[in-house]
């Protein structure tokens, strides 16, 4: 269908440390006992889009990525690997790899994105309506925003995430305006032009931005070469696009050019003329080209490009995983009511429990819980809405509630771990007490322990 | 289309009336027509067709003036019906090509474009043909001697190559006078009624005499137990081929246009769908047969599917898409847009290996028509726009390198568009120029193409005239006509379709565009267009109809019921811009409350003065001439040549 594919997996985000380490970077930050990345390039796998660019920060991160994806996808996916980086935002990274882009269109997904909505859809609106830029909007989730406090105010995109506001024209196919968190705090500018254009506009706070994108290549490459400042996509190309979309300067040479340069050369110019007449007036102008014909008439003295929205369907699942809150968030959500997103759900008990893993005697498992393979769980253990990873050893008397525990973690008998996250190779002596505690990787917490609301990191050496 | 027509003179008379008829000249001449034709079928359905022939002609004759002196082209595909091997061949080619497919059960080929088929598609297959024997004989027979051989060893029964004569020997048919045909339905209305009445008898009769007339009665046997009217016709029919009448009914080449009440069939075609399509449930029960779908739903799961769809060219996903959102509209539009879809589909094809471009190239197209049609129904122009490209898909010279090919099959794209709709609408402005004098006041209805075409050239030439745009909901058409002829300055009123008696008495002529001429002169326009030219008629205003000729179509259609086209329903239930106009909300789905949103009506040719195309003006009793005479595009011949 001639569109390429670039997964912005990122790498080392601040937003999740303690989570993420030098050993499991952003995308392979385990949800579901799956990493991240998985459930995008499982979704775009799906719908047949099997060449993929995943942009990865960091050479190392790449590096491990790319293991992954090769052991995981073998035979299904054609993934290349480009390593951008560190800290040149997401327009950098596209920058980075802009001379590898060369399909019509360009659909850019963010690694984060657990969704199931059909990255197809957004093609196809984007197709429809030849625009330059189409982002899928989502509902906020309701989970999101209730703060529990744990992750502190590290997590700026979350913030913004909340503060969305989007302006969209009347039947809800252009985005006519998009503001993320810092504008907002200030003063929102609509643009004068934009409105007096469309007439009307919806101004949504419930929606969000999923960060999946379709943007016409020509466009993308032009506002990347010519604004070598911006650095986000989400901050600074995608409202750019949507604040120019009646000035365009983007298109100038791009692919309607190429069409006015192909309709010259042509000797029956006049009748190629009448043809695109005709198809015109056949179809309902939008404001696009009412606007650009308005002075004097026919001339098209304008130039704008379009900008699309597509709204995903409130029962659709769509959340992106760039805070900690985000990560319990998806994690209960996928173990619980979007478990649909984990293809291979065999077992029609809600929770998911392999053959491998041992359980002691009068240990309860509680709906919406997974247990990966080689765990082993004492005695008389208690766990409800969690997730444990692989090779955990539990000892007996343990309380895990709302939680998620990542691989090889010792956990001592008598402990009790609430809403709290584990990295790998944790271990915890016996009696530890979490409540909302965050434990990086390799962590040890002595015996008898009790905290709330921390963080907990090993020293970087 | 063979069985189509019979299901068609099967329906009720009763109901063909509604519409605009005037009661008096259709049914008149039907009935005038019958006893003098029953006659001379109900014994002849044993013996020789020929005689038949010349006999049903001359009778019908004069109800459509036709002019004599091709009597003698009447005589030249007789002849040939004769020597038919070869020309069955022809016929045969292009069903092979879905035969194989359909076996292999292949959901994306050919086969679900048949059945689903609406207006066009069947009707496609011997009007390809039509023109495929006259031009290059030569070239065509060498090529489908054997695959006609190879069709015969797969599906082998004499069934089969009985289903196959009809076709070839319809095509000669439509070489010879429409009004033949008309006559034809009358015979085969009575051959069924006298297959009802011998049952088995005389379809064992047909399967053994191969002539023409002789497979009609079975054929109009066939039709009926499609539509299981009759299970005894059903039973004699397996008697015949000794198979299975699914096996029959699957290899019957053209399909009968699809009827939407019947549920069995719906299912079967809903498998095969590419579209989701839901059906709504609360339908007017006279438009029972049409398609009507929840709209709501298609847009968005044709859109997941996106990336899905691999047999399908992107060029032709974003056309459907845009049908189905009603992005593009109007005949001409959809019809261009159509085939540049094909262009680029055509340009970026490559023959598989152990194919053949022609074959495989048509199967294609075949598959992204049925497509399109999933999206919306086809237009009458666009499914002569396939039509003439399948055409010329067959007529391809074997020898030909695949780029040449595809060279020449975008130029002949090409042309067709340059040809048959930017010059032909040039001249139709031409002629249409001379109609309008200084003080006139011009009607028009919706937003003609041509119209609108006519009316900016006649302001051009500096005539002086106004313009009366009347408009209707819940399209609004009207208003983008509108906004562009005022924007050229031309001076306007507009008004909508309620208040054409009141604004009539000012206009002196009207203007109306046509999304299909029939060959009866009906006029297949925009719903509301009967209406208004009734109005214009009653005023004694001429109805001008601007029409390019590559839209008329040889079928004859007496009202607007039994093709047409269903819009979404919740267009009517809401008004555009008035949310606070909430009456029916919450009762769309009520059991009891039914939403007709028709597309298309009939006109009657007797509200028509003139039909302005591009091969003159005519009156309406010439179409027919016109479609006999074009048929054959003059470009194919010359081409060839």
């Amino acid at each position: 269908m001639d569109f390429q594919v670039v997964v912005l997996a990122g790498g080392n985000s601040k937003n999740l440390n303690p989570l993420v380490s030098k050993d499991v970077p952003k995308p392979l930050l385990p949800v579901a006992n799956r990493p991240v990345l998985y459930y995008v390039l499982h979704q775009l796998g799906q719908s047949n889009l099997k060449d993929l660019i995943v942009v990865v920060e960091g050479e190392d991160a790449a590096l491990l990525v790319g293991g992954w994806i090769s052991k995981t996808f073998v035979d299904g996916l054609h993934v290349e690997i480009a390593a951008v980086p560190e800290d040149i935002g997401t327009a950098g990274a596209l920058r980075a790899i802009s001379h590898h882009l060369t399909a019509k269109d360009i659909l850019v997904v963010s690694g984060d994105l657990v969704s199931d909505v059909p990255p197809g859809a957004v093609a196809a609106t984007h197709r429809r309506h030849d625009a330059a830029l189409t982002a899928m909007l989502c509902s906020v989730p309701v989970s999101g925003s209730s703060d529990s406090g744990s992750s502190g105010g590290k997590d700026k995109t979350k913030k913004s995430g909340r503060y969305n506001i989007i302006g969209l024209d009347p039947c809800k196919q252009f985005l006519l305006h998009i503001a993320t968190g810092y504008e907002i705090e200030k003063d929102s500018r609509l643009q004068k032009h934009i409105l007096h254009a469309v007439g009307q506009m919806e101004i949504r706070s419930d929606l969000m931005d999923a960060h999946m994108y379709a943007f016409k290549r020509s466009a993308l490459q032009e506002v990347l070469d010519q604004k070598d400042t911006f650095q986000s996509l989400k901050q600074d190309v995608v409202p750019y696009l949507v604040r120019s979309q009646l000035k365009s300067e983007v298109l100038l040479n791009g692919i309607s050019q190429a069409e006015e340069n192909g309709n010259e050369k042509l000797s029956s110019l006049n009748n190629q003329v009448l043809v695109y007449q005709i198809l015109a007036n056949a179809s309902t102008p939008s404001f696009h080209e009412r606007y650009s014909m308005e002075p004097d008439g026919s001339s098209q003295s304008r130039k704008t490009h379009k900008c699309c929205a597509y709204i995903a369907s409130n029962s659709s699942y769509c959340v992106r995983l760039n805070s900690i809150q985000a990560f319990m968030d998806i994690n209960r959500d996928v173990t619980g009511e979007a478990d649909h997103l984990l293809s291979d759900t065999s077992s029609d008990r809600d929770n998911i429990i392999g053959p491998s893993p041992k359980l002691g005697a009068k240990t309860t498992v509680g709906p919406q819980c997974i247990l990966g393979e080689g765990s082993e769980i004492g005695d008389k253990c208690q766990v409800k809405r969690s997730v444990i990873g692989r090779h955990c050893r539990i000892g007996s008397h343990v309380k895990i509630v709302n939680s998620v525990v990542m691989n090889h973690v010792t956990i001592g008998d008598g402990c009790i771990i609430q809403g709290s996250v584990i990295c790998n190779n944790v271990q915890l002596q016996e009696r530890v007490v979490l409540k909302d505690c965050l434990v990086g990787a390799g962590f040890v917490v002595t015996m008898g322990n009790e905290y709330k609301g921390e963080s907990l990191a090993r020293k970087e050496k | 289309m063979d069985p189509r027509r019979t299901a068609r003179t099967v329906s009720d008379p009763k109901v063909r009336q509604v519409g605009f008829f005037t009661p008096a000249a259709p049914p008149d001449r039907s009935a005038s027509d019958l006893p003098r034709q029953q006659d001379p079928i109900q014994p002849k359905s044993p013996s020789s067709t020929q005689v038949n022939d010349h006999s049903t002609s001359g009778d019908s004759l004069s109800p459509v003036m036709i002019p004599p002196p091709h009597h003698h082209s009447d005589t030249v595909p007789r002849t040939a019906l004769q020597v038919t091997s070869p020309k069955t061949a022809v016929s045969c080619s292009s069903r092979t090509v879905t035969v194989p497919t359909k076996n292999d059960g292949v959901p994306s080929s050919f086969s679900p474009g048949r059945k689903i088929v609406t207006v066009k598609s069947p009707s496609s297959y011997p009007g390809v043909k039509a023109s495929t024997v006259p031009a290059s004989e030569l070239t065509t027979v060498s090529m489908v001697n054997l695959p006609s051989g190879i069709s015969e060893k797969a599906g082998g029964a004499s069934v089969e190559v009985q289903n196959d004569r009809p076709v070839s020997s319809k095509t000669l048919k439509e070489k010879t006078y429409k009004a033949e045909r008309r006559a034809l339905q009358e015979a085969q209305r009575a051959a069924k009624a006298a297959a009802k009445a011998e049952g088995t008898k005389a379809s064992t009769a047909a399967s053994k005499v191969m002539t023409s007339a002789n497979t009609k009665p079975s054929k109009a046997a066939k039709t009926s137990s499609q539509k299981n009217d009759s299970s005894q016709v059903a039973a004699s029919e397996k008697k015949i081929g000794e198979r299975a009448p699914e096996k029959d009914r699957k290899k019957d080449a053209p399909h009968p246009r699809m009827q939407y009440d019947d549920t069995s069939r719906v299912e079967k075609a809903k498998k095969r769908a590419v579209v989701k399509q839901t059906e709504v449930r609360n339908r007017v029960e006279l438009f029972r047969h049409l398609p009507q779908y929840e709209h709501g739903t298609q847009l968005p799961d044709l859109e997941t599917k996106f990336f899905e769809l691999d047999p399908m060219h992107p060029a032709v996903y974003e056309v459907g898409l845009q049908y189905l959102s009603g992005d593009i509209r109007g005949g001409n539009a959809r019809c261009i847009a159509m085939f540049q879809a094909f262009k680029e589909a055509i340009k970026d094809y490559s023959t598989p290996p152990e194919k053949t471009l022609i074959r495989d190239l048509t199967a294609r197209i075949s598959s992204y028509v049925s497509f399109l049609i999933e999206c919306r129904p086809l237009s009458v122009s666009m499914g002569n726009a396939i039509k003439f490209l399948k055409n010329r898909i067959a007529k391809l010279p074997l020898a030909l390198s695949e780029p040449e090919a595809k060279a020449t099959l975008t130029s002949d794209i090409d042309r067709f568009i340059n040809e048959k709709i930017i010059i032909a609408e040039k001249v139709i402005v031409k002629h249409a120029v001379t109609k309008i004098r200084d003080g006139d006041v011009l009607l028009t209805y919706g937003a003609s193409s041509a119209v609108e075409m006519i009316l900016l050239h006649a302001h051009e030439l500096g005539k002086q005239f106004r313009v009366v745009v009347v408009d209707s909901r819940p399209k609004l058409e009207g208003q983008l006509l509108l906004r562009r002829l005022v924007r050229k300055g031309l001076s306007c009123t507009y008004t909508h379709v309620n208040a054409v008696s009141c604004i009539m008495q000012e206009v002196t002529r009207a203007f109306l565009g046509a999304s299909s001429v029939l060959s009866n002169g009906t006029v297949y326009s925009r719903v509301g267009t009967a209406c208004v030219a009734m109005v214009a008629h009653a005023f004694r205003v001429p109805v001008l109809v601007c029409c390019e000729a590559y839209k008329f179509h040889e079928r004859v259609q007496l009202d607007s019921i039994c093709f047409n086209e269903l819009g979404n329903p919740d267009a009517i239930s809401r008004v555009h811009g008035r949310e606070d106009i909430s009456d029916l909300d919450g009762l769309v789905n009520r059991e009891n409350l039914q939403l007709l949103n028709l597309v298309y009506d009939a006109t009657p040719s007797d509200y028509v003065s003139m039909i302005i195309t591009d091969y003159g003006m005519i009156p309406p009793t010439s179409v027919p001439v016109i479609v006999r005479e074009y048929r054959t595009p003059v470009v194919l011949v010359s081409d060839s040549s």
